[in-house]
């Protein structure tokens, strides 16, 4: 029998980013909230062993237990769903910060194309363009109306960067000057000018300079020490929520963090949500968290695990196109990327930061013309300088045998000496791209895993064919001796990491009969449940997500206070 | 900038956290959160510079040179397999010398050989499974390494009377090739591919993981790489043109300093 407590304000599933922004900005206003976090505590000290490439790029030390929890995964509905039993395609997180812990810290804004991405391509090029098994939809926000939240998080995060120069993007003032350019990042810039692109530094969460934050948290500079994507930063430049929101939760004395605490359900009755149920994985014991708001801040996948295991709002089914929770599934297409040798330059490959990249936006979102192209939408096209650590860096010239002394040698010679350019590839929406509950795996309660379908559909694998002409292009003009340019992207292959960008599933929008949530992240059939992060993404964009999904827990922050006070649905 | 600034900052540890302190910025306005950063800063101004040569000393036995899973026949299969993935070229030491087979030998004591943070609950449909999905039979990885290692050397006595180790090095390399294209029939749930693919990749990682595992002996992996390992900061080094090649250290000088 769960032991019921006292109830508080509001209760969060998650203390990542969405938890931690909206635990801040509550906590303020005087509000008392709880966050249950079913990893560890974690602390800036923790990471003074952290440039180990075996333990945590390799053996994925910050990470979720998938012993305890997983998802099963396969391409379509005629297929048996297999459990995704190792790390693979992508990397979620946990213990307090969650993934913002070991994120990159690339940090872009969404293109206003995007939030409007279905009426915009119909004024475009006529409802033809848009093929009948892609429920594309606008998102019930338009940029402009985010452009404060987006503000927020960037002053908050200390966000550095560059304005983009392409004509077609709003101009963004970042709070801190851009990172360093290497020399590769210079060849990038040139090559890319010469094909009359253009180029940019990427906005990063990994601090050029020292800075304070209107909370008054002060950071300092990254020091370029090459480990930063999937390890946590040791000298707390990269912005996390344990750097960043949560110490100023704590400090007003209301916030309230219970770690190794896994929320299983949602309660609910009558279209309201009473509170929530979770374990203490150290007692075992149970628990009920009774809260006026509930807040669904976990990983995108586990929102959505919370969701349908608590029996809360419509499952989407593929066979009708009705239903929203799982619905929109959408990934990133990365396979669009080329890699350069330079015989005659060594580069300091070593050293880097996860988000020290040159990027060009000139195909991607709308800001090229799509009418003669077989897919929409598009993605950013980029040289990362994020440390290539020498497990993981083996580039050799296509031919090169993947073992013995002709791969040692050449994948020694080459290791400092090979560039990638590669693309963060937007995914539309396919009707055949859901999540649904798992018939036969379960977790370590005897809850149902997640089931994904997904496969990369036909705009996406258009898009790739199109983007890799770039990518390669680009580099010969960098002057690459060899180019290793990308074959066809295949079926979605579970176990070679793409990136931890899993998107939609419980998606906002104007309508409750195509959407999950309102645009401030409420659910339509439940008017006290909040469900911040990249899950509420009608699709995904060609780019990173973090940016955006900061700028929605800020909305999501103001709809709960409103709420609060008013009670109702909020649109 | 002279050969003497481009050496300096790295050789010396003392005035490497000095370089770091000052060029992080990290002394100005009182760092809130920089709890790594403090004992850092805190502890221990006066590390002595020698360490390096006080190391080499005490390390003419190798304690970590025992076996914790394998018995002697298995590491002996291991040691040479290793060796045909990752060998001894004129670019430098190969998987024997780099002591790679303790490192998987280590591994597989552990988490990495029982699989723990993996989910191994079943149905298993290891026959339905495309490598797209990976892992999906109920073997842990010690026992895809027993068939994997029983496999080598019963082909080896098949084809060329002998054990695995015991024949030549282009006999290895070609029932390692048949194993690579799964050609070879395991006594379990298990293709000789994917055995293969963890093989060859615990190599690598047992070239290049810190020392602190048990391979990449002296750091040899990373000197062949120009890899630094462990370092600071490259905040001074993130914008040159020429390449900086930097004596790696390890994550035992963060350790002990």
């Amino acid at each position: 029998m769960a032991k019921k407590l006292p109830k508080t304000d509001i209760v969060l599933a998650g203390v990542g980013w969405t938890g931690g922004i909206i635990a801040a900005e509550l906590t303020r206003k005087g509000y008392k909230v709880v966050g249950l976090e079913r990893g560890k505590e974690r602390k800036t000290e923790d990471y003074l062993m952290v440039h180990d490439e075996l333990r945590y790029q390799q053996r994925n030390e910050m990470m979720q237990d998938l012993s305890k929890e997983t998802l099963t995964v396969r391409h379509d509905r005629s297929q048996r769903a297999l459990p995704y039993r190792q790390h693979g395609s992508f990397l979620i997180g946990d213990g307090v910060g969650g993934s913002g812990e070991h994120w990159n810290g690339l940090t872009y804004r969404f293109f206003p194309y995007d939030f409007e991405i279905y009426t915009k391509t119909v004024e475009r090029y006529g409802k033809d363009k848009i093929p009948a098994d892609m429920p594309l939809q606008d998102w019930g926000i338009t940029y402009n109306e985010l452009v404060p939240y987006f503000e927020k998080f960037e002053t908050m995060a200390g966000i550095s960067g560059e304005t983009n120069p392409h004509p077609d993007v709003p101009e963004v003032k970042y709070p801190t000057a851009p990172l360093k350019e290497t020399p590769s990042m210079k060849m990038f810039r040139e090559a890319s000018k010469n094909l009359g692109y253009h180029p940019y530094t990427a906005p990063a969460a990994t601090l050029s300079e020292s800075y304070t934050n209107p909370d008054g948290i002060s950071r300092g500079a990254c020091q370029y020490c090459g480990f930063c994507e999937r390890f946590g930063c040791e000298y707390g430049a990269k912005a996390s929520p344990v750097v960043t929101v949560l110490p100023v939760a704590k400090e007003t004395g209301n916030f309230e963090v219970r770690t190794h605490s896994v929320v299983r359900k949602v309660l609910h009755t009558n279209g309201k949500a009473t509170g929530v149920l979770y374990v203490d994985t150290r007692t075992g014991e149970e628990f009920i968290q009774e809260a006026d708001v509930v807040v669904v801040s976990a990983y995108a996948l586990n929102n959505i695990r919370i969701l349908l295991n608590s029996q809360l709002g419509r499952p989407y089914n593929p066979e009708s196109g009705t239903g929203v929770i799982g619905k929109n599934y959408a990934y990133q297409m990365t396979s669009a990327a080329s890699t350069g040798f330079f015989k005659d330059k060594e580069f300091n490959l070593y050293a880097g930061t996860g988000s020290l990249a040159g990027v060009i936006d000139d195909f991607n979102g709308d800001n090229f013309d799509h009418s003669d192209l077989n897919f929409i939408h598009g993605g950013n096209i980029a040289l990362g300088h994020y440390g290539k650590r020498p497990i993981s860096n083996n580039s050799v010239p296509k031919g090169t045998p993947g073992w013995g002394k002709e791969f040692k040698d050449e994948s020694i010679y080459w290791a400092n000496r090979s560039l990638s350019v590669g693309s963060q590839g937007s995914v539309m929406p396919n009707k055949e791209n859901y999540i649904d509950l798992d018939p036969t795996y379960k977790d370590q309660f005897g809850d149902p895993l997640l089931r994904m379908t997904f496969n990369y559909k036909e705009n996406e694998r258009n898009q790739q064919k199109y983007i890799r002409e770039i990518t390669t292009k680009i580099l010969e003009e960098m002057g690459a001796d060899i180019i290793n340019s990308p074959g066809d992207q295949g079926d979605w292959d579970t176990t070679k990491y793409q990136t931890t960008h899993n998107t939609g599933g419980v998606i906002m929008g104007a309508d409750p009969n195509t959407s999950a949530l309102n645009n401030y992240l409420q659910m339509w059939d439940c008017e006290n449940v909040f469900v911040p992060g990249a899950s509420a993404f009608p699709h995904n964009s060609g780019m990173n997500p973090t940016g955006t999904v900061g700028a929605l827990a800020y909305r999501a922050a103001e709809g709960i206070e409103k709420y609060l006070k008013n009670g109702g649905s909020l649109v | 900038m002279s050969e003497q600034e481009k050496k300096a900052p790295f050789l010396d540890k003392r005035s490497s956290r000095r370089t770091f302190i000052k060029n992080s910025g990290l002394t100005v306005g009182g760092v809130v959160l920089g709890g790594a950063l403090g004992t850092l800063l805190g502890k221990d101004s006066t590390t002595k510079t020698t360490e390096a040569h006080v190391h080499s000393e005490t390390t003419t036995t190798n304690f970590n040179q025992a076996l914790m899973y394998f018995d002697k026949a298995q590491f002996d299969t291991i040691d040479a397999a290793s060796e045909q993935i990752f060998p001894k070229t004129e670019v430098g030491p190969g998987a024997k010398e780099l002591l790679v087979a303790y490192f998987i030998d280590h591994q597989l004591a552990g988490n990495w050989g029982l699989n723990t943070k993996e989910y191994m609950a079943g149905p298993f449909y290891p026959a339905e499974a495309t490598p797209l999905f990976g892992h999906q039979t109920h073997l842990n990885r010690q026992q895809i390494f027993e068939l994997g290692i029983e496999g080598l050397n019963s082909e080896a006595l098949k084809q060329y009377k002998a054990k695995f180790h015991e024949i030549k090095e282009e006999e290895q390399v070609a029932i390692l090739k048949a194993f690579e294209a799964g050609e070879v029939n395991l006594n379990g749930a298990v293709t000789s591919s994917y055995f293969f693919a963890l093989l060859k990749s615990a190599t690598i990682e047992g070239v290049y993981a810190d020392p602190l595992y048990g391979g990449n002996k002296d750091m040899q992996g990373w000197k062949m790489k120009n890899f630094p390992g462990h370092q600071m900061s490259y905040a001074n080094i993130i914008e040159k043109d020429e390449f900086v090649k930097i004596e790696p250290t390890s994550l035992n000088s963060q350790h002990k300093h």
